[in-house]
């Protein structure tokens, strides 16, 4: 309360003090902006140190002043909303506000300096409101009451403007509004341009209330599509306007509505048109990551933009774009890509719609727009709200004898009371010619007091309607997989029903295209990567899991320490789980962390049940060797050694093209060839007895005998291989203890003698947590990859013959090995009598 | 009218029929009319192969379960009534039917539907669906698209979710509360009567809400 007082008043004062003076230096002289030179040069006696040039910044200065003042009431308001009231609706409380700043304004100007033009309106502050309303469309939702959306939104709003237009008219014709100089085809002008209820404003409302999800999508969804529609419309009649009514014939009028089809369709297939440029366009942004989030943006701007060069429906085809490519851009993009266009879209909306509410509001303070004709305006609302309901009841009535679902009769009260105009009316009011329409600014103001009078008091009365009729609300659903398996199956049964009965149904459809889309779209518009993993079922799999993995850890920190919480084991071995499949490859430090710290803590109890759950990929060797009781320096040892450290010192801050500075894909790929070639190596060379592949360990032994500070050639004892030897030898019994002890003490040196020449750096920190491009190792390592999957295929046949397994199958999943089958055949072959 | 008339008394028990299942003689009709063209050879009863026949039916990932649906244990033809019955699982819920507190459970009650869903999992029909069960409806379901592991994490997942009692399967008893909540696709199979064509509408998604009161 107080802070938002305080606001209010500092935003005042700010005003007062700060904009009027630089507003009324708006009007002054135009060519100071275009030479701003002009005036310093005039009067330079010396050299200036500083200069106030306030023309040459005032447009854009004055633009952002008013974006913060914009934010700054949305701020207030909101915190407003918070503590004292929260009776009145956002967009409601944001126009009041905007009354009071227009207030202060003229109070100081003495004239209106701002208001929201038309232009303004269309071109900066409308499209990104649509593009948001449609790229976070439930496509699922609104496609399977496209029918209803369609009718309501075509249909309804030539009702409503037609009604309207010709109830005034009659209203005219009978004198009630005095004298006005108003023809039939202007009102009809105005009854579409007041017609069409607005998707900003019903979002603002709506968002709120919580209505069921069907009655939202069918307001929501018809004021996007109605927009588009009262646009068209009202292009139309304008062209009318401007015909003359004698000139008017039945070609015309065939004209007119030909028109309106071929606008209307026309816009519709831009969008998707250029939707399915988006779409293309992201399948191969690969590696330029941090940009391809403006693709949709700069896409979805130029669909509005060119639709309006070809005077097709801007809002239609700027909603049909967001609608049609987020899914195909959602799977093309990368994950922090999709984030990013998220937050920056919402951004982007909020603001402008608090922009439009804010500024409706200013522009109400002006002298000069107000013509007052009681009859006229009053009419006006009560038409509007009277053929809203009608309109809803008749369509509502209509539609219900062919849906399956009938729109109940308190989802049809919501409905029609829901009809709140807004900005987009203004803007189309505003738009209209005075030379035409002479009675544009009673035009003007009839269409802010239904503006007005829609958006704060059926704002205001909307959520307690919804609650007295007790409308249904939205069930607040937690995402639970057999939920959607459940859906998933029903939609097969229901399909293979109808197939059954023998009848072409909505699930028949629905298959069909799906079918369709899978095959060709999808196969178009994705990437062959995306489309793999995109299943359904398998993203809600992935996205809880995701969910649960945040949770576990914050709950661990929650509790004092990273120490994850373990209360029970199921949890844990759940969470290895899950974490085994889906992260591995994408986390390996987690996973190196996790499995070391569990070496530390507990070397028992979830050992054998985790060793035969953690499938595919992972760099948790240890998941072998906790059997062995090794006694807590070891462990602290292998901390030391394993964890990743910071690498703050090798590493640029700030980098323009990579938001993770420390996550690097080659360097997962680096560390897991690194560990899985030394393992390799030990494992032949400790447990077999067959020295290593020449090429590598000529290059090791030679530095192995100059480095290692006690000289051990035989200890290739990295530390991953030593485990491994570990877990080998406790698992076969081919090597004694007394062994496995003494390779690990080789091995146990801080220093890492594998790595130790590469080393460039004089830190104790291993090798591998060094970054990639910059050290020697990794291209060498990277150039030796292809031998790699090839020897460890050549160890594939021992898996039938030990138990420790694991190790391999990890390198199985990662590398390609397919490729290499019928090379570590005959590998097999040849490397036979060494095994044996 | 007099060949819908015709049509009915051919079918024996018809009275009864459309006592127990709520279709309409319409209905009835059309259904009968199905049933003829699925039985080419004219046995009066239908095997597994006729309904393998229907082609889309052959690429529905779990076809089969829905063919075995209509078949009783034990049993290899199922005959128009018990088709009729099976079919009537897809009827709306009746709102406005009134509650006679003796008279049986209708077919196309909200938990008979629920229980046709789960005997499509449930497979050897002990009453429980076990996580082998559920692997198999995924991997017919996912197909390729999914590894065997990530199907595995999905079933135990699934189970997780669902199972109340810890006994890593599904009870219908669990199915029912898991599917209970909210918006939960269900069976609608509506048909207008009236209508020389019989129009039957699958519809699902959208209307849930209306079978929360029925719980």
């Amino acid at each position: 309360m107080a802070s938002s007082v305080y606001l209010c008043l500092l935003r005042a004062v700010f005003l007062v003090c700060f904009v009027n003076p630089l507003i009324q230096g708006l009007s002054e002289d135009e060519s100071v902006f275009q030479n701003p030179h002009h005036q310093q040069e005039e009067n330079l006696t010396g050299l200036p140190i500083v200069t106030f040039k306030w023309h040459h910044v005032e447009t854009p200065y004055l633009v952002i002043i008013w974006v913060f003042v914009a934010g700054l009431a949305k701020l207030s308001v909101v915190e407003l909303n918070h503590h004292v009231i929260s009776v009145v609706p956002e967009s409601g409380l944001l126009i009041i506000l905007g009354f009071i700043l227009g207030g202060i304004v003229w109070g100081a100007d003495r004239a209106q300096t701002f208001k929201l033009l038309p232009p303004t309106f269309f071109y900066y502050l409308l499209p990104q409101i649509i593009l948001d309303a449609s790229y976070f469309m439930p496509n699922k939702l609104f496609f399977s009451n496209l029918g209803a959306i369609l009718i309501y939104a075509i249909f309804g709003t030539c009702w409503n403007a037609a009604t309207v237009g010709l109830s005034l008219w009659g209203c005219y014709e009978a004198g009630v509004m005095g004298n006005l100089d108003i023809g039939l085809l202007q009102f009809l002008l105005f009854g579409s341009l007041i017609a069409a209820v607005d998707p900003v404003a019903v979002i603002a409302v709506f968002e709120e209330v919580h209505v069921n999800e069907v009655l939202f999508i069918l307001v929501f969804g018809e004021s996007l599509l109605n927009d588009g529609v009262t646009v068209v419309l009202y292009n139309v009649f304008d062209a009318f306007v401007a015909l003359g009514g004698p000139r008017i014939d039945a070609a015309e009028i065939f004209k007119g509505i030909f028109s309106f089809v071929v606008v209307a369709f026309g816009g519709s297939f831009l969008g998707i048109g250029f939707a399915i440029l988006l779409s293309l366009l992201t399948r191969c942004t690969k590696h330029i990551q941090i940009i391809e989030a403006g693709f949709v943006f700069v896409v979805g701007y130029l669909a509005y933009l060119t639709a309006e060069m070809l005077s097709l429906s801007a809002i239609l085809s700027i909603t049909f774009c967001g609608i049609c490519c987020q899914k195909y851009v959602n799977a093309n993009m990368d994950e922090k890509s999709v984030t990013t266009v998220r937050h920056a879209m919402k951004l982007l909306a909020n603001g402008s719609e608090t922009m439009i509410f804010l500024f409706l509001g200013v522009t109400a303070i002006d002298t000069e727009i107000w013509v007052w004709n009681t009859g006229f305006i009053l009419l006006t609302l009560l038409f509007v709200f009277i053929y809203r309901i009608i309109g809803t009841f008749l369509f509502t009535w209509m539609l219900n004898k062919f849906r399956l679902v009938p729109i109940e009769v308190i989802d049809q009260v919501v409905m029609s009371y829901g009809g709140l105009r807004g900005a987009v009316a203004y803007g189309l009011a505003a738009l209209l010619d005075e030379d035409k329409i002479p009675e544009k600014n009673l035009m003007i103001s009839t269409t802010l007091i239904v503006v007005y009078f829609t958006v704060i008091l059926q704002g205001i009365t909307m959520k307690p309607l919804v609650q007295w009729l007790k409308v249904k609300r939205a069930a607040h659903s937690d995402l639970k997989l057999i939920e959607k398996l459940n859906n998933r199956a029903f939609d097969h049964i229901l399909a293979a029903v109808e197939d059954i009965c023998g009848r072409i149904g909505d699930n028949w459809w629905t298959r069909g295209w799906n079918r369709f889309e899978e095959n060709y779209i999808s196969w178009l518009l994705m990437k062959p990567k995306a489309r793999k993993n995109r299943d359904y079922l398998f993203s809600i799999f992935h996205k809880l899991n995701l969910e649960d993995a945040i949770n576990y850890v914050s709950e661990g920190e929650r509790q004092g320490s990273l120490a994850f919480s373990r209360s029970d084991e199921a949890a844990n071995v759940d969470f290895k789980k899950q974490f085994g499949s889906e992260f591995a490859d994408v986390m390996p430090n987690i996973m190196v962390d996790m499995s070391n710290y569990e070496l530390g803590i507990e070397h028992f109890s979830v050992t054998s049940i985790v060793k035969d759950t953690i499938p595919s990929v992972s760099l948790d060797i240890h998941g072998q060797d906790r059997k062995n009781a090794m006694d807590d320096i070891n462990a602290h040892h292998l901390l030391q050694q394993h964890l990743y450290r910071s690498r703050k010192h090798h590493r640029h801050k700030y980098s323009r093209s990579h938001f993770s500075i420390n996550q690097n894909e080659d360097e997962v790929q680096e560390i897991f060839q690194r560990t899985m070639r030394s393992r390799l190596e030990s494992f032949k060379s400790t447990k077999m007895g067959v020295n290593p592949a020449k090429k590598i360990t000529k290059h090791h032994k030679k530095e192995l005998t100059h480095k290692m500070p006690n000289g051990h050639p035989d200890g290739t004892g990295h530390l991953y291989g030593d485990e491994v030897d570990i877990a080998v030898g406790s698992e076969t019994g081919a090597i004694n203890s007394t062994f496995m002890r003494d390779t690990y003490t080789v091995g146990a040196g801080i220093e890492n003698p594998v790595f130790l020449p590469d080393m460039d750096s004089p830190t104790h920190s291993p090798p591998w947590l060094m970054e990639t491009e910059a050290v020697a190792p990794s291209q060498r390592a990277q150039r030796r990859l292809p031998w790699t999957p090839n020897r460890l295929r050549r160890l594939a046949p021992m898996r039938i013959s030990t138990c420790s397994t694991d190790s391999f199958l990890m390198a199985d999943v990662s590398l390609t090995l397919e490729e290499h089958e019928e090379h570590s055949q005959t590998d097999h072959v040849e490397m036979r009598p060494v095994f044996d | 009218m007099g060949s819908t008339n015709s049509t009915l008394l051919k079918i024996p028990n018809v009275e009864v029929l459309m006592q127990e299942t709520g279709f309409s003689p319409a209905h009835i009709i059309r259904l009968h009319d199905r049933f003829k063209a699925l039985d080419k050879e004219g046995r009066g009863h239908l095997c597994p192969h006729d309904f393998g026949a229907i082609k889309e039916l052959a690429m529905n990932p779990i076809g089969d379960r829905i063919i075995g649906a209509f078949f009783s244990p034990g049993k290899e033809t199922v005959d128009f009534h018990t088709f009729v019955k099976i079919l009537a699982h897809f009827r709306p819920v009746d709102k406005d039917r009134p509650k006679e507190p003796n008279s049986p459970e209708p077919i196309n009650s909200r938990s008979n539907k629920l229980k046709f869903a789960f005997q499509l999992y449930d497979q050897d029909k002990d009453g429980k669906i076990s996580r082998d069960e559920l692997l198999q409806v995924l991997r017919a379901m996912l197909g390729m698209q999914v590894t065997d592991e990530q199907l595995e994490s999905i079933a135990d997942r699934t189970i997780q979710e669902a199972d109340l009692d810890r006994d890593d399967t599904i009870s219908f008893e669990e199915f029912r509360k898991a599917c209970k909540h909210k918006r939960f696709t269900m069976f609608r199979f509506c048909i207008r009567p009236g209508e020389r064509k019989l129009m039957l509408t699958l519809c699902h998604w959208s209307s849930e809400l209306q079978d929360q009161h029925e719980l």
